[in-house]
């Protein structure tokens, strides 16, 4: 009893001598999810009340989402962004570790140069590379189309790295053994391998799908026609009209950000391990 | 399949059966990086009026040494480069080195506040200050009703780029700050208990063990950050964009975008401003990793 009494004083005494530090992170922390606040707060409310400066819960949500549902092609940009994002990254998780694989389980000398190579692509900015890859896009006739949004995302040189790390450290007996019991490599790459690996994938899956979903600048320029168009360029579209209706942007960029949050505090470990990739 | 590579060696099996893993992504990758990559070679000689291209290499060079606009973009985005990259580490380090303190409590409400910023995407998050810091914003009234009056956050050219730094910081503390605190977390905690134990202060602490047992990871988010402002877009597109004079937050990816998609579409002078991109993006990395190796 005594022992308590002594610990709890002592936790205060630590709670105020760190007073400074709760009240700086508090600012901090303000700052940084105030925005998220505000937008949910405004994507309740009419446009003029928005600008009105007031921050309560509005009734307005409703009409905020028949306009851009019925006058924005709203959800079409949604089906795009959805379509582009999954495709992406089944299609990414899939061809990239098949390649990591090879390049990890069935090391050769000419494979690892190759692979030094690819690892130097890593460095060129895509600023760098954008208008000649419009060009090959131009001349496959894919532009203006979700397929040239999709294919030069599926097999990136980061999410190979990303994979072979974790190939690399998987036990080569267990493949040696389902060999011996006379699976096919490729069995052996989707019922051995690909189970054991779920986290890894998982990491990739939120990784690309978030790379995909947020998208801009590339579907900016490839994407020309309104029909094409995904969400984020939606968004842009709608910010910088003439008359700007601020409940209804406010609520698109809600829905936009919503998968996000969700991915997040569902699959923390997962998404933070996604976004940092494969340092540690 | 299998009866096929039975006959062969055990290096040939590996060999043949390895590239039916990679050649997928590889022609993939054939395509869209290395074929561009080489095509871009062709495309700086180039010099074009919307499809009617002539070679003329030199008259590239000569434009782009003399271009104002170019220059312009160019001290834009070294200006965001040198301003926001020193704050926005220096304030993520000492984030992370605060919520590694064990003894603080509510860490984790304060870390997975300081990180959703990272969850937006780039252009909403863009969208939504460039809403909050309209002239007749939220912010801009906040600021009225304190004292202290509204501010051209989008019109004048100075609080432009302050604008856009501002946004920079709030969108990328938080996520730099997981790299560090993950870094922090794999230091051997004898070693702070030693340095204590012998009476070392708390400022010695931090520069004499945190920052140098950090360095791997300082540079890792010194040269991604690098690489990602020298192509920042979204950002000064969204922010600035619709505000009158947008000269001030250009910077080289938007000059890229406007001369091939907003002028008289030029792909081979936007070719060479790319190679400048990809230039001054090694030349950093590689300065970056001798300042690293020599410290």
């Amino acid at each position: 009893m005594k022992m308590k009494k002594r610990k709890e004083k002592f936790d205060l005494l630590q709670f105020i001598k760190l007073l400074p530090m709760y009240i700086f992170l508090s600012i901090i922390s303000f700052i940084c999810v105030f925005p998220f606040f505000w937008m949910f707060f405004g994507s309740t409310m009419t446009s003029n009340q928005v600008s009105s400066g007031t921050i309560t819960l509005g009734s307005n949500l409703a009409d905020n989402f028949s306009v851009l549902l019925e006058q924005t092609e709203y959800l079409r940009a949604f089906g795009n962004s959805a379509i582009a994002a999954i495709v992406t990254t089944i299609l990414a998780l899939f061809i990239s570790s098949l390649a990591a694989y090879g390049f990890e389980i069935f090391k050769t000398n000419i494979k690892d140069r190759l692979f030094t190579v690819l690892l130097l692509t890593m460095m060129v900015p895509f600023a760098a590379l954008m208008i000649p890859l419009y060009k090959v896009v131009i001349f496959f006739s894919l532009n203006n189309s979700l397929v040239s949004v999709i294919l030069p995302a599926v097999a990136t040189v980061f999410l190979i790295f990303f994979f072979k790390q974790s190939f690399c450290s998987f036990p080569r007996e267990i493949i040696q053994s389902a060999r011996v019991d006379g699976a096919s490599e490729f069995r052996i790459f989707l019922s051995i391998v690909f189970p054991s690996m779920k986290p890894t994938y998982a990491a990739a899956a939120i990784l690309t799908f978030m790379a995909s979903w947020n998208n801009f600048l590339w579907p900016l320029i490839t994407l020309s026609s309104n029909a094409n168009h995904t969400l984020p360029l939606k968004i842009s579209t709608l910010s910088s009209s003439y008359t700007p209706n601020f409940g209804v942007i406010l609520l698109s960029i809600v829905i936009a950000t919503l998968p996000s949050i969700i991915v997040f505090f569902s699959l923390q470990k997962h998404f933070v391990a996604g976004l940092t990739g494969a340092v540690k | 399949m299998q009866n096929l590579l039975k006959g062969l060696s055990r290096k040939k099996r590996n060999m043949v059966l390895g590239w039916i893993f990679i050649i997928p992504a590889l022609t993939l990758i054939l395509l869209f990086v290395i074929i561009p990559l080489f095509y871009s070679l062709f495309l700086v000689t180039q010099s074009c009026r919307g499809i009617v291209c002539e070679t003329n290499f030199s008259g590239n060079i000569q434009r782009l040494i003399g271009d104002p606009q170019f220059l312009q973009a160019l001290k834009n985005t070294f200006i965001f480069f040198l301003i926001q990259v020193p704050i926005m580490l220096t304030l993520a380090l000492i984030f992370a080195v605060i919520l590694n303190n064990p003894k603080l409590k509510f860490r984790g409400v304060f870390r997975t506040a300081i990180f959703l910023p990272a969850v937006t995407s780039l252009v909403a998050y863009s969208v939504l200050f460039k809403m909050m810091l309209a002239p007749e914003g939220i912010v801009n009234m906040f600021l009225e009703q304190i004292g202290i009056g509204a501010v051209g956050w989008l019109t004048h050219p100075t609080w432009q780029r302050i604008t856009i730094i501002i946004a920079l910081l709030w969108r990328w503390t938080g996520y730099n700050m997981i790299f560090y605190l993950s870094g922090l977390q794999s230091i051997d905690k004898e070693i702070f208990e030693a340095a204590e134990i012998d009476g070392a202060s708390k400022l010695q602490i931090f520069f004499g063990i945190t920052i140098p047992q950090l360095k791997p990871i300082i540079l890792f988010t010194t040269v991604m950050s690098t690489i990602g402002t020298l192509q920042l877009f979204d950002e000064p597109f969204n922010i600035i964009a619709g505000s009158g004079t947008t000269i001030s937050t250009m910077t080289l990816s938007q000059y890229i975008y406007n001369i091939s998609f907003v002028y008289i579409p030029n792909f081979g002078y936007a070719a060479v401003i790319s190679y400048v991109i990809m230039f001054i993006a090694a030349l950093l990395t590689i300065i970056q990793f001798r300042i690293a190796r020599e410290t």
